[in-house]
């Protein structure tokens, strides 16, 4: 019994736990690039650059508050400093908007185009993040490490494998849940999110409807440009802040919001935690967890790793792929593509 | 194949720019940039056959270039005998079992008469036995070489035979990508073969970092065999000599132009053969169909054309001349270095050359492409130049002084964003747009 309680705690430590924690970061950036997706209708490349703007301007707001001595300890400045952090990206994207896709979308332009727009936006972000913060890699966390460390794990409950608890990970799965729950809650309950639904179904027919086009579009920036700080935020927290890596994130968002089908919300979310889970189970060796659940002489030698490592980034890629192979409209989705 | 007054002028600019640029900097700057302009020409001329004349958004130019890159070394770098007799055997049966696993796969999806949960579990089990069987035979071989000689060889190596055969070779297998990328994601709406195309170029340059035994992965492979003499011996031969002193620079210096030089001439005229045939191609009864299938292409199947056939070969004969493109890079460089690979130069420096230049037009990707590259490298000190003498007032050792002055660089990124926009808003045809 002990042996099978040893082998629960491994997976939940090496895999569960750290799984649930990216799958939360990569559904937040999966559902704005879904939400803008829907109402704005196209895939916005620049997603992963707005998530790094916000993490820098939290980042940058964070040091601002430690050099004034305002902290929040136990917990990390950067909670004190998101709401900076989102209203500067959220000012960021209206203006991009403003002045870049507001052309577009009068001129009715095709999606195609509004992605070669966005890659455009994306080059300017992310000269504009690496020329303020450059190339480096930064922590943002201050506040208190461990919820629960493994040592004090073993000697509370005396078995041999350790769990830990780190406090990022609970501020990400909480900050995840509440502002996930606020937005089903606005999509379903309120005038405005019906509207933003309505727009996203039939622009034209909500138009008709006395909806505002542009308010809708507003709204849509604002709730994923929070979306993306947050994100951006979290993922930082949690591991660090460093541009290239942020670049590099948006392929992982894709594949969660295109595995659950695009558009979705609740796709988004699923498709995150199908992208994160993979990605951390299939490169986890299961030697030990094996050496746990077996008999001694039954267990040969190996590391039981699907994939290697090397590979944990190209399994977001595969899943993306094997999805668009066999059911290209997203496992969720119920809107033709 | 005419070209208009008001296009020759785009080019003479440049050519003037490039003029300056040795003037200022050096001759041998201005021939460095003019070789890698004409590599970015050819790859922006692929890329312009892909998104140009079909509309199909290639965002994995990447990994077509890298895979033209990886042919100069498996055509091209000697054999590590030891190493093909250690692991060969292993890798031979592991390529077998791939091949045998992905037709069976492939074979039981087109067993329509199964049910769909039939086949499903099939493949799963199918996939479990082959995955299961290449271990046994990948592991080993896999070790065997990278073991053999590790700081110098621990690959397979090539066949040895001359580079500029390698070009063909890396052109053959960037199609066969792109056919595999096409089967999957053509068909499909826009935005996914974007995504689907940028992912797959990620995980081929993931397969060419890791795998040692193919490529030495990220420990890189230099001192690739050169097309052209090298510059060492061609310093010691008198006709260089007596040109060295009519010019009046050491013979060294005159070796290392002579050779950039012929480089020049060499992707010159790779670049003119393409253009030559992308104009032919172009304005021939293939070229329209291809324009109206991107225009329209419920009326071109409604004519009967095979509109996903077509995308396809469009699709396989871009990948083709951006996979000559990235093998004629690495013969350029002599080396293969797969973790140079980054999306934003290989992938959306290329695309911001093809609509700065003129999507659907082959002169304007072209110019494009000389334009974007000089940009591109010239952005930098000419970038750092402003800074440094718009922060002059601030004191030494100020803090912001130094930010500035060492991100400097990323001002290019800037810049290309900026002029991809720009040209996007003001000139979406672009400088050269298409003709009809």
């Amino acid at each position: 019994m002990q042996d099978y309680a040893n082998a629960f705690v491994l997976l939940l430590n090496y895999v569960v736990v750290p799984a649930t924690t990216y799958g939360c970061q990569l559904a937040l950036g999966a559902l704005g690039v879904s939400l803008i997706f829907s109402v704005l209708r196209f895939s916005n490349f620049a997603h992963g650059e707005l998530m790094s703007f916000g993490t820098m301007i939290t980042l940058l707001v964070t040091w601002w508050l430690q050099a004034h001595g305002l902290t929040i300890q136990p917990l990390a400045t950067a909670l004190l400093a998101l709401p900076a952090g989102v209203l500067v990206t959220v000012l960021l994207s209206l203006a991009t908007d403003r002045f870049v896709y507001r052309y577009y979308r009068i001129k009715r332009s095709d999606p195609i185009v509004l992605l070669i727009v966005s890659i455009g936006v994306m080059l300017v972000m992310s000269g504009l993040v690496r020329f303020i913060i450059g190339t480096d890699d930064r922590t943002l966390d201050d506040g208190v490490r461990f919820v629960i460390s493994a040592k004090q794990f073993r000697d509370l409950t005396g078995l041999q494998e350790g769990l830990a608890i780190r406090a990022t990970q609970i501020i990400t799965i909480a900050l995840a849940a509440v502002s996930v729950g606020l937005l089903f809650w606005f999509l379903r309950h309120t005038k405005t999110g019906k509207a933003m639904r309505a727009f996203a179904d039939n622009e034209d027919l909500a138009g008709l409807s006395g909806i505002s086009a542009q308010r809708v579009v507003t709204i849509t920036w604002v709730v994923a440009a929070t979306l993306a700080t947050l994100a951006g935020v979290l993922y930082g927290l949690d591991k660090s802040f460093r541009p290239f890596v942020y670049q590099q994130l948006v392929l992982p968002i894709f594949a969660a919001a295109i595995v659950g089908g695009f558009g979705n919300p609740v796709g988004a979310i699923v498709g995150g935690f199908i992208v994160a889970f993979s990605e951390v189970a299939l490169t986890y060796s299961f030697k030990r967890f094996f050496s746990y659940v077996l008999p001694a002489d039954w267990l040969p030698d190996g590391l039981y790793q699907l994939i290697s490592t090397d590979y944990k980034y190209a399994v977001s890629f595969v899943i993306l792929v094997v999805v668009l192979i066999v059911r290209p409209s997203g496992f969720l989705n119920t809107r033709s593509s | 194949m005419s070209i208009s007054g008001k296009n020759f002028m785009l080019f003479a600019a440049v050519a003037a720019v490039l003029c300056v640029i040795a003037a200022v900097q050096s001759v041998a700057v201005a021939v460095t940039i003019v070789n890698l302009c004409l590599v970015s020409a050819v790859m922006s001329l692929g890329l312009n056959i892909q998104w140009g004349y079909a509309g199909l958004p290639n965002l994995g130019v990447m990994g077509f270039a890298a895979l033209g890159g990886l042919a100069v070394v498996l055509v091209s770098a000697p054999g590590v005998p030891a190493a093909i007799a250690a692991g060969g055997p292993g890798i031979i049966a592991s390529f077998v079992v791939v091949v045998v696993t992905v037709a069976a796969v492939v074979g039981i999806r087109r067993l329509t008469s199964l049910s769909r949960a039939t086949r499903v579990a099939a493949v799963i089990a199918v996939l479990a036995l082959g995955y299961l069987i290449l271990g046994r035979y990948f592991g080993p071989a896999k070790n065997l070489i990278e073991a053999i000689d590790p700081s110098a060889t621990g690959y397979l190596g090539g066949l040895g035979l001359p580079v500029l055969l390698s070009w063909p070779v890396g052109a053959l297998f960037a199609a066969a990508a792109a056919w595999l990328v096409g089967k999957i994601a053509l068909g499909l709406r826009g935005d996914y073969l974007a995504i689907a195309s940028l992912g797959i170029s990620e995980i081929i340059i993931a397969v060419l970092k890791n795998e040692d035994w193919l490529s030495r992965g990220v420990k890189n492979v230099v001192g690739l065999p050169r097309p052209l003499p090298d510059e060492l011996g061609l310093a010691g031969t008198s006709w260089l000599q007596s040109l060295a002193i009519q010019f009046g620079i050491s013979p060294p210096d005159a070796a290392a132009l002579v050779v950039k030089l012929g480089y020049s001439a060499l992707f010159m005229l790779v670049l003119a053969f393409l253009l030559l045939l992308s104009e032919k191609a172009l304005h021939s009864p293939w070229g329209r169909m291809i324009y109206a299938v991107r225009d329209n292409e419920i009326a071109a199947s409604a004519m009967g054309k095979n509109v996903k056939n077509l995308h396809l070969i469009v699709f396989v004969i871009g990948a083709a001349v951006i996979g000559l493109a990235g093998a004629m890079l690495v013969t350029l460089d002599g080396q293969f270095t797969p973790g140079t690979y980054q999306p934003l130069r290989f992938t959306f420096l290329i695309w911001v050359m093809v609509i700065v230049g003129g999507s659907g037009n082959n002169w304007g990707a072209v110019l494009g492409a000389l334009i974007i590259w000089t940009c591109w490298i010239e952005a930098d000190p000419i970038g750092t130049w402003l800074i440094q003498h718009s922060i002059g007032w601030l004191p030494v050792g100020n803090a912001m002084r130094d930010q500035l002055t060492a991100n400097a660089s990323q001002m290019r990124l800037i810049v290309m964003g900026v002029i991809l926009l720009v040209t996007l808003r003001f000139k979406p045809g672009g400088l050269i747009p298409e003709r009809h």
